[in-house]
């Protein structure tokens, strides 16, 4: 059967047959493998993706947890270090009175043997006088040179000249 | 270059064999110079061309799939990042055009694009037959030949056609044949294209002194345009008629009748 533009069933089926076989084997040799390594290499960077997802998460639930571990140590340090400072404080007042009791009773101490001191530096004063107005005494009457009324006489007149020329 | 062009414009041809107007007739309908196929069948050129760039294409592929694809890496290298576009560019046309079912589609659009581009880019090559008439003819793009772009264009028709058993079985058919046009269209879409270029290159090269330059422009632009235009306008057609078509329709809601509707209100 002639049909018009030279169409023939013929050279259309070899055609088809052509294509048939240059599909299958374009789809066998290129398509296919080239397909399925882009899927393979898809995957690859999918899983490693996934595993850096993973590890991400994992990282982030740990930090998390770090976050909350650290808190918890901030809070019982600052409940420790206010703990601290009570006692702290309670032992510098007690440590302050207690020198304010020590430095009294030192003061007190010190007063005490001022006052003793200051007693027996009189007393031995006193004493010191009396036995040098003794000796100043026993020196005046008991002299040997010449008459004690005319020595008398003589610093008498000598003190009256002394008050004279002032 | 220069010489040989200079001696080309001063040595005078051999005078014309054909006029133009059975020059381009021979080019549409292959008529009288039609070519020996393994001593079995007459064939017009074009189907050689074909038979040369399905060994051509699966030779290279097979290259390609013994030395090349074993030593793909995960970075690529040129070489490779061309093959994995050529591929991802049909597949990805598949799989947009047609979500549900893209396997098939995908490999029959990559044989279907690499087969125009690389077959009409074939005419580029100039190859030459003998005719059995015992004429020198030019081998033509493969398409280039009306029972090829029939076949391609019945064939892309018939991928669409599975898709619409696939998808929505023997409902889908009335919605099948009523694209039945798309035969016509895509089969002479094609035709026409890859015949208008090997027509214009036919006219161009018949007067000697349009062969000079005009055809870097002609036959190597045009060529590269109309190769990538017809295999992107084939593979998309097809991609979209096929995802369109394979859709499964839903069953519509059947309207209640009055009654119907009277007797749920009283329930």
């Amino acid at each position: 059967m002639n049909l018009p533009l030279n169409i023939d069933w013929q050279q259309i089926l070899l055609h088809l047959f052509n294509f048939t076989i240059l599909a299958g084997g374009l789809y066998l040799l290129l398509y296919r493998p080239v397909k399925q390594f882009i899927q393979k290499r898809e995957d690859y960077y999918r899983s490693l993706h996934e595993e850096a997802q993973k590890e991400r998460e994992q990282a982030q639930k740990l930090k998390a947890e770090y976050k909350e571990k650290l808190a918890q140590q901030e809070a019982a340090f600052a409940q420790k270090q206010s703990q601290a400072q009570k006692d702290l404080d309670q032992m510098r007042s007690q440590q302050i009175a207690q020198a304010q009791q020590q430095a009294e009773a030192i003061l007190e101490k010190a007063r005490q043997n001022a006052q003793r001191e200051r007693a027996d530096i009189v007393s031995k004063a006193t004493k010191e006088l009396m036995d040098a107005a003794v000796i100043a005494t026993e020196k005046i009457v008991l002299r040997k040179e010449g008459d004690p009324y005319d020595q008398f006489l003589d610093l008498a007149e000598r003190r009256g000249l002394d008050e004279q020329t002032d | 270059m220069a010489v040989l062009l200079i001696a080309s414009i001063a040595v005078p041809g051999s005078g014309q064999i054909e006029t133009i107007q059975e020059t381009m007739r021979d080019a549409v309908l292959h008529e009288s110079d039609k070519n020996n196929l393994f001593g079995i069948f007459a064939v017009n050129p074009g189907y050689i061309s074909s038979v040369v760039v399905t060994v051509i294409l699966l030779v290279a592929a097979l290259l390609i799939r013994i030395f090349v694809i074993p030593k793909f890496q995960y970075l690529p290298g040129r070489f490779q990042l061309v093959l994995e576009e050529l591929v991802g560019l049909f597949d990805g046309l598949a799989r947009s055009n047609s979500p549900r079912r893209n396997r098939f589609l995908g490999a029959y659009a990559f044989a279907a694009g690499v087969y125009i581009f690389f077959g009409t880019l074939f005419e580029l090559l100039g190859l030459q037959a003998i005719s059995l008439n015992g004429h020198s003819v030019t081998l033509p793009a493969p398409l280039s030949d009306v029972n090829g772009a029939i076949m391609l264009g019945v064939l892309s028709y018939c991928v669409i056609f599975s898709g619409v058993l696939a998808g929505n079985g023997l409902r889908g058919i009335g919605s099948a044949l009523k694209e039945v046009s798309l035969l016509l269209s895509m089969s002479f879409r094609l035709f026409g294209a890859l015949l208008s270029g090997l027509l214009v290159t036919e006219l161009v090269y018949y007067y000697t002194s349009l062969s000079y330059v005009l055809p870097v422009l002609v036959a190597v632009l045009f060529t590269l345009l109309y190769a990538l235009i017809q295999s992107y306008v084939l593979t998309m057609l097809t991609t979209l008629f096929y995802g369109e078509m394979s859709q499964p329709k839903g069953n519509k809601p059947k309207r209640r009748s009055r009654q119907q509707s009277n007797l749920a209100q009283d329930a």
